[in-house]
């Protein structure tokens, strides 16, 4: 087994280096998909946070017992049926916010960075370990989503967390602001197309961040992750 | 994986990914048996949350969740009517249609009053344009309460269409599909209560004892 890397790192690499969305270019189809307002891309990003943590720890905590020639079936089994047990759970108990977010659950189980992160982190390193990498890969989807469904939203319709008290409570109504005055936003932001060209603009606005940072250190130029 | 060396027999990663799938199948099995009864009431509380919000308050006094009838809808698909009383007496029927919008279809309940008024309309369910078409949902605009009511002879039927074709209810700006598909099926959904309208009422007196703990869709 091969020693758990720093925390330091792991969070470092889930939110900026290897980040789902940004740098690993993993789970497009729920990224694009749900990102047309700020407060979808928060609902969609916290729901699959806490897939995340709860995959990578059960996967992690398996790691020893599962032969390598199947275990994407067993990791697909195992996120799949959690995915379903969480949707379930959420539908009976917690109605309410199963209104808002029953949309986004299901989605989960495509979206493929959380059997990336399975594949590429938690099938090899402890329970501990895991969970932080899947909260910190969490995180990082649910910070370039957030951003991504923002600025669409702000764009196409003029808004900004449009209609959060339904995911977050009426404490968060406060949220809710419109930026341009009704009808003034351009509608193909909140398309398809929009998603596309806000993700792209996003991706190399990332990139160039980086440039700037290595700049400092020329020596050490970039180790950084593959894309 | 890498710590721990596994058996090297064929039958291991057999046993293994079976053992894990018939786990999960447990699990999940349990854990529907253990959601089934709070899923049925939530959704039992949404539809009756939803019935009532279409009516005024203090319209009806009866259990509208209970007090249904079956009837063949208008595309031959099993209907639920849910009725709603005042004192026993019969005010309001409510039931689903189904139109097709821009982004497919679309479904509103309707509540359609014994005179054939309208006293109102939602969206319950639809694929529409967010920003153009979702304008037909309660929640982004008051656009559908301008069915409140009307009824098939106000305004007369060729009126009963956008404006752009000639009609009396307003379009939205960009999006003229989605509002014409609802004012056709709402006018749809008013024929058929007015074809209907005795086998309506006929059931609704006997029935109304009995109600069936028929659950709408």
């Amino acid at each position: 087994m091969s020693d758990a890397p720093a925390m330091r790192s792991v969070l470092r690499d889930g939110l900026w280096d290897n980040n789902v969305v940004l740098g690993q270019m993993l789970g497009m189809c729920p990224a694009m998909a749900v990102t047309s307002s700020a407060t979808n891309g928060l609902g969609m990003g916290l729901a699959t946070m806490v897939v995340l943590v709860m995959s990578n720890a059960l996967i992690a905590s398996l790691r020893n017992w599962v032969s390598p020639e199947v275990r994407i079936p067993v990791f697909i089994v195992l996120i799949a049926g959690m995915v379903t047990l969480v949707d379930m759970c959420l539908n009976a108990w917690f109605h309410d916010l199963y209104k808002v977010l029953g949309i986004f659950i299901a989605l989960i189980v495509v979206n493929c960075a959380v059997l990336g992160r399975a594949e590429a982190f938690a099938s090899r390193q402890p329970v501990l370990a895991s969970a932080v990498d899947g909260l910190a890969s969490g995180l990082g989807f649910t910070l370039a989503i957030t951003l991504l469904g923002a600025v669409r939203e702000i764009a196409g319709s003029g808004t900004l967390f449009a209609s959060a008290h339904l995911l977050l409570g009426p404490d968060f109504a406060f949220l809710e602001t419109r930026v341009m005055p009704q009808g003034a936003g351009a509608l193909f932001m909140i398309l398809p197309p929009g998603g596309f060209l806000v993700l792209g603009l996003m991706i190399a606005g990332r990139r160039r961040v980086q440039q700037w940072l290595d700049r400092g250190a020329p020596a050490a130029v970039a180790p950084q992750a593959a894309h | 994986m890498s710590g721990r060396r596994l058996p090297d027999a064929v039958w291991y990663p057999m046993l293994s990914l079976g053992v894990v799938a018939l786990v999960t199948t447990a699990i999940l099995a349990f854990g529907q048996a253990a959601t089934r009864g709070p899923i049925a009431q939530a959704q039992a509380d949404d539809t009756r949350q939803l019935l009532e919000q279409i009516l005024p308050a203090g319209y009806a006094d009866n259990n509208l969740l209970t007090d249904t009838l079956q009837m063949t809808g208008p595309d031959g698909a099993p209907l639920t009517v849910h009725r709603a009383r005042k004192g026993g007496a019969l005010r309001a029927v409510l039931f689903e249609m189904s139109g097709n919008g821009y982004g497919g279809r679309l479904t509103l309940l309707m509540a359609v009053a014994v005179d054939g008024d309208v006293v109102g309309v939602r969206v319950t369910h639809h694929n529409e344009t967010p920003g153009l078409g979702d304008k037909v949902d309660a929640a982004k605009s008051d656009w559908v309460l301008s069915f409140n009511g009307r009824s098939l002879g106000k305004p007369e039927p060729a009126r009963w269409a956008v404006k752009k074709d000639g009609g009396d209810f307003d379009q939205f700006a960009g999006a003229t599909i989605t509002p014409r598909a609802v004012v056709a099926t709402v006018k749809r959904g008013l024929a058929f209560f007015a074809a209907h309208r005795d086998d309506m009422m006929a059931t609704a007196a006997r029935a109304g004892q009995n109600g069936s703990g028929g659950q709408h869709e």
